[in-house]
């Protein structure tokens, strides 16, 4: 600090007026397009070949009909528990337990789906819809009263309730849900009323795609129309200042909660009558965790959790073709994906700041 | 300081301001909100860097581009709002970022005995084992101080800081001043205070809207002549308070008991009624249960015994729906906390208390034609200077967010109203409008509860004047009766003249 006389530079980073409105579009645009540039060191670390690597990555996720339905159908649950993370923080509920929330739907579509046999054939997926959403957003629940009535910390009690999730359904697949005659941990296969229909001949694109792309419009609505989007959103910038405002924070906190785990729920139910058909314990490669990223990519909005979700669905469909192609790991698309999440960081901090060259 | 000047967004703060402080003087930076004193000084600490102009520091040109830049050369401000940890105690604050020498551990011992010595030195009197958060808001402006003497800063910029302070917190800080600039040291004084100034300084330099208009020798100059110079009109708030009987009692506090937040007694067995038509001042030092007795009313805080009823109704304690259905307009001391929602809109935070109302919505959904037009309403009706009811509250200046704070508390014309220190913060002009719309609402028939530390405001506009003192009603006087020294008797805890 005392290197008197002597000229010397210096970076600083300060305050900056207010971007236009345009910025809010290019930023993530440019943020995803430095995350591609920075992939080609890891992909040349791990010997790939690079302009093959990266055609091979967006021919995989785009170039075919199939891949690019197959997109959308990876797409689909990391857009509702993105949606369901996004939802959340906005109040400020820092729900971590998306992938708890997720499995706590799929079991609840799982027990439906397999002993729902004498219903009417076209009430079986509503009632399993509608109880995978309310399952997870129970789960969610929790978390919720935990934090509104003894003020325990959400961040904690709902990542802690991930793993009991998951202990609850091992439990639950070694026992009563457990295939009979299996000695595996699965369940029997749902009946057919309870899968969801194939939209497109040839591909799985399912009737779950449709149901999270609708779940974004309706929680753009919710957020931009109603009373209870303006109450959510007051509870996310100032508690105290809201509840002096005469709002109900801690119903605004639980209801937020159950539309958030509810979202989350939906992807459980997602992959259970789309994909797999029965309960296994290996139903989410950590879509609740990948949730937290792309919520935090899309910048919390509807739309921008959509691009987000999609893009790491690119990433993930496109990397197993890379990689059977060129012989780069899978595992890359992990790596794209950290990148992805921290290079968007940095740019969102741009948006307020800038770096400013200092003469000493 | 030569020839400064910084603009923000093409609206220069400050324009060409030349500024020179001598050692053991205290020199007073005097201007209503916004005429650029604090944005002045923010370059002098580092925290902005001008656009233009230099600074010299003890003959050294210097680039001043952060806040340890400053401290290095022993410049230390103190902001409005303090940079404390409120779960960390005196001690730790005192010494958190402040050299520390080249040791891993920490070296708490001698710090404290560093920190006893700047204490008796300056008797600043205080726990260094207390924890922030049960300080009392003068104790932790001590802890800003003590952690700027800490640093041994030579020039020391205070930015408003009697706007949290009563009036003996005032008077033990300008003795601390006074012993500061003794051993040679300067103070700058950021104020729009003009007493404060007047007994405090020894030079004043007048801005006003960036500019400097005057500087002065506080000795040859007067209060009238500084109003004049800060607003640039004559500044005569001689208040229109019409004569009026007061009606029915409307808000009846009975034998209110209440804790605080270190669950010590705060109020004790309080009684008021305040009436229609009638303005109660509430006295008292800080801290001595003003902000929790604010607090019930405003319904977000509860009470260990005792009722509130507004018209005959009871309140539920703990709960500001209770308060706003039974018509309170609640104007809280801290608005940038408490009251508003910054990063709202102005038009959202218009309609926070009633978004739910038939009024703005229809099974859920909001009408924002309606809300849009309701906002202008009272934009206009305020007098609010917003670029639009779209525009982000925080882009607001301190007088205009107070004018959303009344606007939205005051538009469904409340039957009680309830201010906790209106005017605090806010510069001449802010002050009078506040004024007149609190014996505007008088008139209109409000029972008015004022609570304030400012015995100028509680003389001007009330009816009758209780002091608290230690959470107790210590007495009641009309204010035709009221004398100054009986009411400084009264807040100093001495009941019989």
């Amino acid at each position: 600090m005392d290197e008197r006389g002597e000229k010397k530079m210096r970076l600083t980073i300060v305050k900056r007026e207010p971007l236009p409105g345009w910025a809010r579009i290019v930023i993530p645009i440019a943020a995803v397009v430095a995350t591609l540039l920075l992939s080609a060191i890891p992909i040349l670390i791990a010997g790939g070949e690079l302009w093959k690597s990266y055609f091979y990555l967006f021919y995989g996720a785009l170039g075919t009909r199939f891949n690019l339905l197959e997109t959308f159908v990876k797409a689909s649950p990391l857009l509702l528990t993105g949606l369901a993370v996004a939802f959340a923080f906005r109040a400020k509920f820092w729900n971590i337990g998306a992938e708890g929330q997720l499995l706590a739907g799929a079991l609840a579509a799982t027990a439906l789906g397999i002993s729902l046999k004498s219903l009417p054939a076209f009430m079986v997926l509503p009632t399993v819809i509608v109880a995978g959403f309310l399952a997870g957003g129970l789960w969610a629940f929790i978390p919720a009263i935990l934090k509104t009535k003894l003020k325990v910390d959400d961040v904690v009690s709902s990542l802690l309730l991930n793993y009991v999730m998951i202990h609850i359904m091992g439990a639950l697949l070694f026992g009563p849900l457990q295939q009979p005659g299996s000695s595996w941990p699965r369940s029997s296969e749902i009946i057919a009323a309870a899968k969801y229909p194939i939209l497109m001949p040839r591909s799985r694109f399912h009737l779950g795609i449709l149901i999270a792309l609708l779940a974004v419009l309706v929680i753009w609505f919710i957020n931009n129309k109603t009373t209870f989007g303006y109450q959510n959103k007051a509870v996310g910038i100032n508690l105290r200042a809201a509840r002096f405002g005469g709002i109900r924070t801690n119903a605004v906190i639980l209801w937020t909660a159950l539309i958030s785990g509810g979202l989350a729920g939906l992807a459980g139910v997602g992959e259970l009558c789309a994909l797999q058909y029965r309960l296994i314990m290996d139903i989410s490669p950590g879509y609740g965790y990948s949730g937290i990223v792309i919520a935090m990519l899309g910048n919390l909005h509807p739309v921008g959790v959509l691009f987000s979700s999609l893009f790491f669905s690119i990433i993930i469909v496109g990397a197993q073709t890379m990689s059977r192609m060129t012989g780069v790991p899978v595992y890359i698309a992990e790596v794209i994906q950290g990148m992805a999440l921290m290079i968007m960081l940095i740019f969102l901090l741009f948006t307020e700041y800038r770096v400013k060259v200092v003469r000493k | 300081m030569l020839s400064i000047t910084k603009r923000f967004l093409n609206v220069a703060a400050n324009r060409g301001i030349s500024f020179r402080l001598y050692p053991g003087e205290i020199c007073a930076l005097l201007g209503e909100n916004g005429a650029g004193k604090t944005t002045l000084m923010n370059i002098l600490f580092g925290y902005y860097s001008c656009d233009e102009g230099e600074i010299f520091i003890k003959g050294d040109k210097v680039d001043l581009t952060c806040p340890r830049d400053a401290i290095c050369r022993g410049v230390g401000m103190i902001h409005q709002h303090f940079a404390l940890v409120p779960s960390q105690s005196v001690l730790e604050n005192v010494i958190i970022g402040a050299d520390t020498g080249k040791k891993i551990f920490l070296d708490l011992k001698s710090a404290k005995e560093k920190l006893r010595q700047i204490q008796k030195r300056f008797r600043l009197q205080l726990d260094p084992d207390a924890k922030i958060w049960t300080l009392s808001v003068g104790e932790q402006q001590k802890v800003e101080i003590l952690k700027a003497l800490y640093r041994d800063v030579d020039i020391l910029i205070m930015d408003e800081p009697t706007a949290v302070l009563s009036p003996g917190e005032t008077e033990d800080l300008f003795g601390t001043l006074k012993s500061l600039v003794q051993e040679g040291r300067s103070v700058v004084f950021i104020s729009h205070k003009l007493n404060e100034v007047m007994s405090i300084s020894d030079r004043i330099i007048v801005l006003r809207a960036g500019e400097v208009v005057a500087e002065k020798k506080t000795k040859e100059t007067t209060l009238r002549e500084l109003a004049n110079l800060m607003v640039g009109r004559e500044l005569l708030e001689k208040l229109d308070k019409k004569t009026m009987p007061p009606g029915e009692p409307v808000l009846e506090i009975e034998n209110l008991h209440a804790l605080n937040d270190k669950k010590f007694p705060a109020l004790k067995n309080v009684r008021l009624v305040v009436r229609r038509n009638e303005v109660l001042g509430l006295a008292g030092v800080s801290g001595n249960g003003q902000r929790e007795l604010a607090e019930i009313l405003f319904g977000i805080r509860e009470a260990s015994r005792g009722t509130v009823k507004v018209k005959g109704r009871l309140l539920r304690l703990g709960s500001p729906v209770s308060a706003i259905r039974l018509g309170m307009g609640r104007i809280p001391e801290d608005r940038i906390e408490t009251g508003l929602l910054m990063d709202l809109t102005v038009e959202e935070n218009l309609i926070l208390e009633n978004h739910v109302s038939p009024e703005f919505q229809r099974r859920g959904l909001l009408d924002f034609k309606k809300i849009q037009r309701f906002s202008e309403d009272l934009i206009r009706a305020y007098d609010i200077k917003t670029a639009s009811p779209h525009a982000e509250t925080k882009s607001l200046s301190g007088g205009n967010l107070q004018k959303v704070m009344l606007a939205r508390e005051l538009a469904g014309k409340p039957a009680v109203v309830i201010a906790s220190q209106p005017t605090r913060g806010l510069d001449v002009g802010a002050t009078e409008y506040v004024h007149q719309r609190i014996l505007e609402e008088r008139e209109r028939g409000a029972a008015v509860l004022l609570i304030s530390e400012d015995l100028d405001e509680i003389f001007a506009l009330s009816d009758r004047i209780v002091v608290l003192f230690e959470g107790e009603v210590m007495g009641e006087a009309v204010v035709e009766e009221a004398s100054m020294e009986q009411i400084g008797l009264w807040m100093s805890g001495v009941r019989k003249k």
